[in-house]
């Protein structure tokens, strides 16, 4: 009898008790597996603030400042995109220099990585948000690796290089921390996008790029800060005697290349555009200017450039929303008036 | 003789179900794409926005018909306090129905982020942020959406306690 093949579940029909306490236990199953895999946004950002978050601040890059400038395009992307930034001529942006961590008085000059965000609010129905870093690519692949790259981080060197060693993707990444120093300036560091975006032309195809902001060599030889705020001083002596330079170099894939992928540097005899060069010439205190209310959220893009399915940049952009959903709440409930009191 | 119909017209009743559907959809998507870090986060997040723009439109539609045409009565014997109640859910539905597209809107608006609609046109977003304006428009998509999800139960179990229990006409009437 086909029956009997089905016992067990004939046995579970007669006893209604059993299958109960069967679905509850695949339900529980269920529900401690899909959190025991996938990593939530809270859970990321709560990692990233740590035991006591500083209210009304980014839980991550929590120190920064934040600039002004233009980016004077010099339409040799315009081929490639029809977004509006890469036609010739100059679009303004605001924007913020920052350093990695949760810390929003943590000493400049010991942060393991430098950040600079852009954003290009062209119009009220074109911006465009940029967060970029000092590597040019991350040591792992996908959000659930990163938070435990992060984990391993907080356990301490020992941690960390198992870590490495788990994780062999990771090599690009350690190969280029070993031949970086980091300069005593934000404006002669080099930033990377990391990740691989679009860029959509006017036939509508599509060809992955990465990009980074080259600092224009200037004045090398600028005065050196010291102290917690090393690199901001530095920043604000730099612009008070000239404007701040960076090229803006696009790197386009081939079809060989995985923009998916962003542990994997593309091979350096890839091809390199000169997009047009960026220049900053105002600064304000993080929480006097525009950029602190901004969140710089990578997926805050103009027509003509698109994500791609990097898992890394689609996680980016749920973390920053939570980030900032917690430090909105505590400015509406007024985490600075107090401050401003003290 | 009655001047009320039976039935809500066709056109009211394709509008309630359709739109239980997608509002159904909508508070699904909300509550599974907050906080997932996963690749279809950003993809559902976008046809989130769209169909609740969507949503919008068709709540003005549906307000618009439902002032032009004739309404099926509440039946006599109903008591008055379960009357009140019946308009007062209701009222709040169609409130809680706009108030979670303005909101969401909102919300991206002072968050300086245009919204792109089916890949089809932009809703312009404010320049300057505002972050306490964000913060307060974000609470209210939340709250909002736990008060939709309350008043959707309340709604539910008021239909099924007239077909089951008084076995009435009322939930017939949406049929
Ligand atoms: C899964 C990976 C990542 C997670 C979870 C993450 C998380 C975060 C969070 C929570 C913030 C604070 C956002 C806010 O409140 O406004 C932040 C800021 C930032 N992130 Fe990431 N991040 C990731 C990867 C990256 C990568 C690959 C880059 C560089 C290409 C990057 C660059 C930045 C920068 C520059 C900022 C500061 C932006 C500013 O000045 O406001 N992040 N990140
Ligand atoms: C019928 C209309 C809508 C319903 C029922 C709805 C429902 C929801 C729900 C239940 C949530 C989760 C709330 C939370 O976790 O606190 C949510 C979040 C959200 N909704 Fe809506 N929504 C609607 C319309 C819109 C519209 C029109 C927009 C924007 C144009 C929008 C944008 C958002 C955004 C940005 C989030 C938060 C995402 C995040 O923080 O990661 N919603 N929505």
């Amino acid at each position: 009898m086909i029956f009997s093949r089905f016992k067990p579940f004939v046995y579970l029909f007669r006893q209604p008790r059993h299958s109960v306490g069967l679905l509850s236990f695949i339900l529980l199953m269920a529900l401690f597996n899909s959190t025991a895999q996938a990593v939530t946004a809270r859970q990321f950002v709560d990692l990233q603030q740590g035991d006591s978050a500083f209210k009304g601040y980014r839980r991550a890059h929590a120190k920064g400042i934040c600039i002004q400038g233009a980016f004077h395009s010099n339409g040799n992307l315009a081929e490639y995109t029809f977004a509006r930034v890469f036609s010739k001529g100059t679009s303004e942006f605001n924007g913020r220099f920052s350093i990695a961590g949760n810390n929003p008085y943590a000493p400049d000059l010991k942060a393991p990585v430098r950040s600079l965000a852009l954003n290009f609010a062209m119009s009220s129905t074109q911006v465009w948000r940029i967060a970029m870093n000092t590597p040019p690519v991350m040591a792992v692949t996908n959000p659930t690796d990163f938070y435990q790259q992060l984990q391993a981080i907080k356990q301490g060197p020992q941690a960390i290089k198992s870590f490495f060693k788990q994780h062999p993707e990771s090599q690009d990444f350690l190969n280029w921390k070993s031949g970086y120093t980091a300069t005593n300036s934000f404006a002669e560091e080099t930033y990377h996008s990391i990740n691989a975006f679009y860029l959509i032309d006017q036939q509508g195809q599509r060809q992955a790029v990465r990009w980074y902001f080259k600092p224009v060599s200037g004045d090398t030889k600028h005065q050196a800060f010291e102290g917690d705020n090393a690199l901001q001083q530095e920043l604000i002596s730099r612009l008070s005697a000239a404007p701040v330079r960076f090229d803006w170099v696009f790197i386009l894939a081939q079809p060989k290349d995985d923009e998916n992928n962003p542990a994997k540097r593309w091979p350096a005899e890839r091809k390199h555009i000169v997009a047009g060069q960026v220049e900053i010439n105002q600064w304000q205190e993080q929480l006097k200017g525009a950029c602190h209310s901004i969140n710089f959220d990578p997926l805050v893009l103009p027509p003509g450039i698109e994500p791609t399915q990097d898992p890394i940049l689609r996680a980016r952009s749920a973390a920053y929303a939570e980030s900032y959903h917690r430090r909105a709440k505590e400015a509406l409930k007024g985490a600075f008036e107090e401050a401003d009191n003290e | 003789m009655n001047n009320h119909p039976l039935k809500f017209s066709l056109s009211m009743r394709i509008m309630h179900w359709a739109m239980a559907l997608l509002i159904v959809a909508m508070l699904a998507a909300g509550l599974s794409m907050v906080g997932s870090l996963d690749p279809w986060q950003f993809t559902l997040l976008n046809l989130h926005k769209s169909f609740g723009i969507f949503v919008f439109i068709l709540v003005l539609i549906r307000l618009a018909l439902r002032l032009k045409s004739r309404l099926p009565e509440l039946p006599k014997a109903l008591p008055s306090w379960q009357k009140l109640a019946a308009r007062s859910t209701h009222s709040l539905l169609y409130l809680m129905m706009l108030l979670m597209p303005l909101s969401g809107y909102l919300m991206q608006y002072f968050a300086g982020r245009p919204i792109n609609v089916f890949d089809w046109f932009y809703l312009p977003a404010s320049i300057e942020v505002d972050i306490q304006a964000f913060a307060f428009f974000r609470e209210l998509h939340g709250y909002s959406a736990l008060a939709l999800i309350l008043l959707i139960i309340i709604h539910v179990a008021a239909a099924l306690h007239h077909h089951f229990i008084r076995k009435d006409s009322v939930l017939r009437s949406m049929m």
